[in-house]
């Protein structure tokens, strides 16, 4: 049989015990949204700045992950710095991205057709120190990859963002598969309230599908507005302290 | 030109071809024929020299450039096309440019310098696919070989015409009746036997060179000697106050082929790590094959750099000061530095024509679209056809059917009604779309525009979907 790998000193252990314990725990930076319902529930109040997160979307236009676009548009906009976007296609209209808060100036794209080029992309992106967020738009993303990603964002403090994508229901299905990510989040559009006439702010069903550290579950948002920013209607809210208030909640 | 006793013309221009003339012909006969023809004696030292000009000139394609006098130069761009979006846009910029030069060319692309130099004087296809050299040579004459007039002349008397024919002949009998130029040639074109072009190098600029006593291929010993090359490169280039805008790597094997790399930036540089970084990215091209015997490392391209206090990236805390030329580059060196771009507004009436990409350094100027507008975060490349039911013109549609799914319509706004530029495109002057924002039961939320006027009963669109 092979010989025996030779043995590790006790010292690097523990060298690694401490620094896997830094991880968990370390405070890290946190980025608010900025509404007390959504913050008050994610452990530490806000999004952890220097991990990965994960956006999908929900209904009839998820193909296009047109409102994940927004919503992790609008997380970079509240941010401080250039931001590293890496494209899978050419659809992405950035008009849209300055209406959250997301100046032109402030984003370098990267356009790529494949996963293969859009996660050694987003690496590069996120060892560069100073970028506010590194955005990827990606349909496969391994287990293997996520945790890659964490560790360069872990690394320099560059807070990653991943928006799936597919074109079929077999890619689809590869968004479910788990991964490193620090927190999952779905976003669907909702019905804008009847009782008003015009088109107005979009409704969102904003989703915190798993986080480390923290439970699932759902809000009722309008979408961001022009400083990134997601709101609770107005009207909503006070329905939801009435009667809704504990449906909300649902089971990690 | 003299032969012998005779003057005979050297080179025609298009006029005096047109008028009969051909290369070869004798003054005498060529004054018979065209009595107020312009005769200049032939300088051929001046045209070797303007060939080597022309030459460098070409450096800016690849670093592998070899004048081939009289007439013809060889560019090596295995190495380089990837900075021109591939071999076709590389190849059409070429004679872009030597046409704006006033100078006639005929340029084609392919496998092996033997197989294009034969394909640009006599062929019709100009870029052959890797692999086709020897399709594309056969119905080539044996002319295209660059065989020595004789040897062309006792073929031809044999009844071998093509390059085909040649090449199915057996070669023992052709080396015993013409000699082993006839093989070497063919070879040479079609690729069984390598063909070493000595490239020239252009006076002047920043060179380091490495030679080794034994022959290297490792990978590690490669990004070793990029290393060193790099660093002495950047001592030379701080003499000198100039930082390198694009390098080349050049690699000379044993069996005298050359290997080269080359990499764009997008500012001076003259730090060893970033250029080493980049560098050791296009390994991949290289082949080092039975091993490496020199290495060299060329700025070809330089610009004034002087001394600066940068930021660090280690020390940046606001995002203003941080410097991301170095993602840049990186990025643009493994995807194409045309695919590492920012997107800047433009003033136009059409969503498609809205932004257009500048460098991603290009200088910001704050400037951004109208926020009053609300638009979709994805625009589709090209609108998708829906079927749509307006109760009343210019109204907004009550359903519509994409994709085969029926969407009822709960809200809607509009129309925004968006004209055509004519000033852009002539066909535009009759384009006119009715835009309207819709939210379906659902609450998805589309951009759907019509074709006006709606009494030709215009067609509905999908644009884009995602809106904020």
């Amino acid at each position: 049989m092979a010989q025996a790998s030779p043995p590790i000193p006790v010292a690097e252990l523990r060298r690694w015990l401490e620094r896997a314990e830094r991880r968990g725990h370390a405070p890290g930076l946190l980025l608010p949204f900025g509404v007390g319902e959504l913050d008050g529930h994610l452990p530490g109040g806000g999004l952890r700045l220097g991990h990965l997160h994960e956006v999908v979307e929900g209904g009839a236009a998820a193909t296009y992950a047109g409102l994940a676009t927004l919503f992790a548009a609008g997380i970079a906009a509240r941010l401080h710095g250039p931001v590293l976007w890496c494209l899978r296609g050419r659809d992405l209209f950035a008009p849209a991205l300055a209406r959250v808060g997301l100046h032109p100036d402030r984003v370098i794209y990267c356009e790529t057709w494949k996963d293969r080029d859009v996660l050694p992309a987003m690496e590069e992106g996120l060892r560069c120190k100073g970028l506010a967020a590194v955005i990827g738009e990606v349909t496969q993303l391994s287990l293997n990859a996520s945790r890659r990603l964490q560790l360069c964002a872990e690394e320099t403090g560059v807070t990653a963002l991943v928006i799936r994508r597919w074109r079929n229901t077999k890619e689809k299905g590869l968004a479910g598969e788990p991964n490193a990510a620090n927190s999952r989040w779905r976003v669907s559009p909702h019905p804008s309230n009847e009782e008003m006439e015009d088109m107005g702010r979009q409704q969102w069903r904003v989703e915190l599908v798993r986080a480390r550290g923290g439970e699932a579950r759902e809000w009722i948002m309008g979408a961001c507005d022009a400083k990134g920013y997601l709101a609770l209607p107005a009207a909503l809210a006070e329905r939801s302290a009435a009667a809704e208030g504990a449906g909300y909640r649902r089971a990690g | 030109m003299m032969e012998g006793q005779r003057r005979i013309l050297a080179s025609v221009d298009d006029a005096a071809h047109r008028a009969g003339l051909s290369v070869g012909m004798t003054v005498t006969h060529a004054q018979s024929l065209v009595p107020e023809l312009c005769v200049v004696n032939a300088t051929p030292q001046e045209d070797e020299a303007a060939l080597v000009r022309l030459a460098i000139w070409c450096i800016r394609y690849s670093p592998l450039v070899t004048p081939d006098p009289p007439d013809g130069v060889f560019i090596d761009v295995a190495g380089s096309a990837h900075l021109f979006q591939g071999e076709a846009a590389l190849l059409a910029d070429l004679c872009e440019r030597l046409k704006a030069q006033g100078i006639s060319a005929k340029a084609a692309l392919s496998d092996t310098p033997g197989s294009a130099w034969g394909l640009a004087r006599f062929g019709q296809t100009v870029l052959v696919s890797p692999g086709r050299a020897s399709e594309a040579i056969a119905s080539l004459p044996i002319a295209a070989l660059r065989l020595a007039p004789s040897v062309i002349a006792s073929l031809h008397e044999v009844g071998i015409e093509r390059v085909a024919q040649l090449a199915s002949k057996p070669r023992s009998s052709l080396h015993l009746r013409f000699g082993g130029d006839v093989l070497l040639r063919l070879d040479q074109a079609l690729g069984s036997r390598q063909e070493a072009l000595s490239s020239i190098l252009p006076p002047e600029l920043p060179r380091t060179e490495l030679r080794f006593a034994e022959p290297i291929a490792d990978p590690e010993d490669l990004k070793r000697v990029i290393n060193k090359l790099s660093k002495a490169l950047c001592i030379e280039m701080l003499s000198r106050g100039i930082g390198a805008r694009r390098l080349d790597l050049v690699f000379l094997r044993v069996d005298n082929i050359a290997q080269s790399a080359r990499i764009g930036l997008s500012r001076p540089y003259r730090e060893p790590k970033h250029l080493v970084k980049l560098l050791a990215d296009r390994l991949v091209v290289i082949d080092p094959g039975f091993g490496i015997e020199i290495a060299s490392l060329t700025a070809s391209w330089v610009e004034a750099l002087a001394e600066r206090q940068t930021i660090g990236a280690h020390l940046a805390e606001d995002g203003s000061q941080v410097d991301v030329s170095q993602l840049v580059d990186t990025l643009g060196v493994r995807l194409g530095s045309k695919n590492v771009y920012r997107l800047a507004p433009v003033e136009s009436a059409l969503p498609e024509r809205a932004m257009r990409r500048v460098p991603a350094l290009h200088a910001t100027n704050g400037a951004a679209w109208p926020e009053h507008l609300p638009r979709p975060a994805r625009l589709f490349v090209h609108p998708e056809k829906i079927e749509a039911i307006a109760a009343i013109p210019d109204h907004p549609p009550r359903f519509f059917i994409w994709r085969g799914i029926r969407h009822i319509v709960a809200k809607a706004d509009g129309p925004e009604r968006i004209h055509g530029e004519w000033w852009v495109d002539e066909k535009e002057t009759q384009l006119v779309r009715d835009y309207y924002r819709v939210e379906a039961e659902d609450g998805t939320r589309y951009w759907l525009f019509r074709d006006a006027p709606t009494q030709d009963g215009g067609a509905w669109w999908l644009h884009g979907v995602g809106e904020a």
